[in-house]
């Protein structure tokens, strides 16, 4: 596997080695191909957008790395092996994490009961331990509360933690996905789209909870994201996605100038 | 015990390729009317994505009718023409007092709501019409009662020709709606508002005639099955349980598909007697066809999720 | 006034995670045990045991066990009765090949079976979705009553074809068949319920109750943020089935005193459907509130016009009561399609602010 060897930012901020690589994945369903023969590496602790026009296939790429589409070719690599064709669960336990484009909250829970499903691959007390509710399940549903009332308090959502979240207003459901996947302690975290339909101040919002999560825990993050000026300005490098093939890969400045990209989608500054 | 299992059964069928056939035949009949109530299931499903339980007893309800008013002395033609009215307030009363509240909720709940529309037209039957079993007027529907003797291969087989009389009717039956959905204006109003509610309502196509209409359709194919089965089997609160044997049909044939209902109609109609003739009843004490049909259907859908002729189903997140 | 909940604050989890956080919810609760441990034994007639307060109890339980299914871990399923079917059978295999055996020990075994079985049926759910599961546990359904008529092993072949209880004694008092008292049925009715609704509501509020109901709201994010989608089905599955199958032993074992195998029908799965809807599905205390509608309206039905004077048919009240249900059924999905859990709940929410409008 190339360049386990980290890299500096522009920022000076220090960025791993390579944590997870996509290599020569193709994607097809019947006979539409989704992803054509896509490789590319995110490194550890750094923020990798993926940005193309719709349809170009990213939210089907991020479903290949949580192991819910499996690419007819190609192989995932992470943490420097093979990833060996996985359910979605059992890829959720190695560590990823992820929101969703539309929207994936259990509509018949509370925010609490939501954000505490985020917790389930760290509880691992018997069905019977829950029966009685003594014991280690017990401990265990005190201990989790505690981590998730952490999350919950870090995204500033404690006045509606036992509302049910059919009830919210978009903005605040994607805070509650976003609580949910870092209520896992994701080693990996995937975002799909999470500025989505958000006005300035909730992008602003969102940013900064994007940039906390990846200062204070060290996260490695990957969104897909359509608002040039997050992606620019949160990510350390990016991916170009059209038409399920890639048309760019590298800074934020070096895709900025690359003219495949500004052609099939960024167009001319003026 | 595996020579009984796997081999004596066929020898059978071949020693005896007439019985075979009369078998084959009573399968075809029971399955082209499973077929009938599967086809009002899919018809209500496509326009409004509500499994209406409510099917069989609409059956029933259309045949006890029928026989009802004949018993009072009204002509037997003049009796369909009122049945069919009769079919027709149900279908509007349906949609007013019971769908058009509803309209939006998710399909469990429209689901149970047709099971209540169900338990409140047998308990509304039984006090109107009586519990007893009652006889279907098909000499006086015009319908051949006779049937008709042949012998191929030497042998014997009778064929009702009421029984044929519903299978022509049941196939006439299906190709007008073939023709109604795809070929006609409101057709495909129907299926415009199978796929999509919002939309279709928003290029003017109006929910309440449309949905009336269909529930009507489907009151019509319940008479016609009513008389067809109630010509086999007499009239009685019984039959809404053959009703049940439209499920596993639908589960073969999909929820939305009008061949898929036929063909799946026909397969377990003439499996599920195969199944009992020269399995059933000689190796496990026979009535099996309470529960063939259903374990068939679930063993196809094991391997095929989405039935013989459903799409492929894409989750998509 | 009544129901004001200021000044209750909850300074820890664990206080905040009690079963009864309210404190007049609790005391609401005591009352209601102490009507049915002791004020109802005491009161209540052999006509009142019988017909209502040991079947509502037994179907609340086939119905919480069902809920668990349907209402938690969204498997539709209408295979309940034939579940309840099993249980019986188990127990009475039980019992008649091992006296000796305590008899709510065997009741409580009984369950296992049924689990078994259901588990075994629960697997097409990994597969198959929404109705057409549905449909799948009619197989099961089917399939079993014919078994049981069938299989002639399990009702000791004898030539009737339906299981009788025999006499069945605990420490010197006793407890089934023809000879047992019915408020002792009563107790041992009402010690298994309440012991199989206080373990389900742990379970229900715990790790496994929030994987069902994410199995239930949406599956596939549920499998993308680490549930097994296998294992929260099967255990759903198998707890579900082996409430309803203590549920179906209890039925016959501790109410009917018989049974043949077409009591197992659809008609009762259906019946425990309707409890299980009209209650709400996804509550505990639902199932009580359904099963004292669902058994009480034909008794009330039966008794009322007596009382008043006039003269209906008993097969008319039969058919009066299937339409009652039926327009109940509708009514209740339009007006709260969560069941009188629900209403409960709104009504509770109207008195934490009365008498104050708002």
């Amino acid at each position: 596997m190339k360049d386990t060897v980290g890299y500096t930012t522009a920022d000076g901020r220090q960025i791993g080695g390579t944590v997870m690589e996509m290599k020569n994945i193709t994607l097809r369903f019947g006979g539409v191909e989704a992803i054509k023969n896509i490789s590319f590496d995110v490194h550890e602790g750094e923020i990798r957008a993926i940005i193309g026009p719709n349809g170009a296939g990213k939210s089907s790429m991020l479903n290949v790395i949580s192991g819910f589409y499996h690419p007819q070719e190609g192989e995932v690599w992470y943490r420097g092996e093979r990833r060996p064709t996985m359910k979605p669960y059992e890829v959720a336990r190695q560590g990823i994490a992820r929101t969703f484009q539309n929207i994936a909250l259990f509509e018949g829970m509370s925010v609490l009961d939501n954000v505490m499903t985020g917790r389930l691959t760290h509880m691992h007390a018997g069905m019977f331990s829950q029966a009685m509710w003594w014991g280690k399940a017990r401990d265990e549903e005190i201990l989790n509360r505690q981590k998730v009332e952490e999350v919950i308090d870090f995204l500033e959502i404690q006045a509606i933690r036992k509302t049910p979240v059919g009830r919210l207003p978009y903005g605040l459901k994607k805070r509650v996905e976003l609580a949910r996947a870092l209520a896992a302690e994701p080693q990996i975290l995937l975002l799909d789209e999470p500025m989505a339909g958000m006005n300035v101040e909730e992008k602003e919002d969102m940013s900064r909870f994007i940039l906390d999560v990846n200062d204070e825990f060290g996260t490695t993050i990957v969104l897909i994201e359509h608002d040039m000026g997050v992606v620019m300005d949160l990510s350390d490098r990016v991916v170009v996605m059209d038409y399920g093939k890639k048309i760019g890969d590298g800074t934020p400045d070096e895709v900025r100038s690359n003219q495949d990209v500004i052609d099939a989608y960024l167009g001319v500054q003026h | 015990m595996l020579e009984q299992i796997f081999i004596a059964p066929f020898i059978d069928m071949i020693e005896a390729p007439d019985f075979l056939m009369q078998v084959l035949w009573e399968g075809l009949v029971s399955g082209i009317l499973y077929a009938l109530i599967a086809l009002g299931f899919v018809l209500i499903f496509r326009s409004s994505r509500i499994f209406n339980f409510a099917q069989g007893i609409m059956v029933v309800f259309a045949a006890l009718t029928l026989v009802g008013l004949y018993e009072l002395g009204v002509p037997a033609w003049i009796c369909v023409l009122l049945t069919l009215f009769v079919m027709f307030v149900l279908a509007i009363a349906i949609e007013r007092i019971v769908l058009r509240p509803l309209v939006g909720q998710p399909d469990i709940i429209l689901f149970m709501a047709t099971i209540g529309i169900t338990l409140f037209l047998i308990g509304f039957g039984e006090i109107i019409f009586g519990g007893e079993n009652k006889i279907m007027i098909t000499a006086e529907l015009g319908i051949p009662t006779d049937s008709w003797v042949l012998e191929p291969f030497g042998g014997l087989l009778i064929l009702e020709q009421k029984d044929v009389t519903a299978v022509a009717v049941a196939a006439m039956l299906v190709v007008g709606l073939l023709v109604f959905l795809n070929k006609t204006r409101m057709g495909r109003a129907i299926r415009a508002l199978g796929d999509d509610h919002q939309a279709a309502l928003s290029v003017g196509i109006s929910l309440q005639t449309i949905w009336v209409l269909v529930w009507f359709i489907a009151g019509i194919i319940a008479l016609v099955t009513g008389i067809a089965w109630g010509a086999r089997a007499g009239v009685s609160f019984a039959l809404e349980v053959i009703a049940y044997k439209a499920l596993p049909v639908l589960m073969l044939g999909g929820l939305e598909s009008i061949t898929g209902a036929i063909i799946g109609g026909l397969m377990i109609g003439m499996l599920e007697k195969l199944f009992e003739i020269y399995w059933g009843q000689p190796l496990m004490g026979g009535n099996t066809e309470t529960w063939f049909a259903f374990v068939l259907a679930l063993i196809v859908l094991l391997f095929r999720p989405q039935g013989l002729f459903g799409e492929k189903i894409i989750e998509r997140v | 006034m009544l129901y004001r909940t200021a000044g209750q604050f909850k300074t820890s989890y664990t206080s905040d995670q009690a079963l009864f956080p309210v404190r007049q919810d609790a005391v609401l609760l005591m009352i209601i045990l102490g009507f049915a441990f002791v004020i109802l034994p005491m009161t209540a007639s052999e006509f009142a045991f019988q017909t209502l307060l040991i079947p509502i109890l037994i179907y609340s339980l086939a119905a919480m066990g069902l809920n668990i299914l349907t209402g938690y871990a969204g498997q539709l399923s209408l295979g309940t009765g034939a579940f309840m079917g099993v249980g019986a059978y188990a127990c009475y295999k039980m019992i008649t090949l091992m006296p000796e055996l305590n008899p709510v020990v065997a009741i409580l075994l009984s369950g296992f079976f049924s689990a078994g079985i259901g588990v075994i049926f629960g697997i097409p759910s990994l597969r198959i979705k929404g109705f057409y599961l549905a449909i799948a546990t009619l197989a099961a359904q089917f399939f079993l009553v014919w078994l049981f008529e069938k299989w002639g092993w399990l009702y000791n072949y004898n030539a009737s074809g339906a299981i009788q209880v025999p006499n069945m004694d605990m420490f010197g008092i006793t407890v089934g068949g023809p000879r047992a008292a019915s408020i002792t049925q009563y107790y041992v009715v009402l010690g298994v319920v309440t012991l199989l609704t206080m373990l389900c509501i742990n379970l229900t509020r715990g790790n496994l109750g929030r994987t069902w109901k994410a199995t239930r709201d949406m599956d596939i994010a549920a499998e993308l943020i680490g549930i097994n989608l296998m294992k929260s089905k099967l255990t759903a599955f198998a707890v579900s089935s082996y409430i309803i199958g203590v549920s179906g032993a209890l039925f016959v074992f501790m109410w009917r005193g018989a049974a043949e195998p077409n009591l197992f029908d659809i008609p009762l799965s259906f019946r425990v459907l309707f409890i299980a809807i009209i209650g709400g599905l996804g509550s505990i205390m639902g199932n009580y509130l359904g099963a004292i509608l669902i058994v009480g309206l034909p008794v009330v039905l039966n008794t009322v016009p007596e009382a008043l004077g006039l003269d209906i048919k008993s097969s008319m009240v039969e058919h009066l009561n299937i339409m009652i249900i039926g327009s109940l059924i509708i009514f209740f999905l339009i007006i709260e399609p969560h069941g009188l859990a629900r209403l409960w709940a709104l009504i509770r929410e109207k008195l934490i602010i009365w008498p104050f409008p708002h």
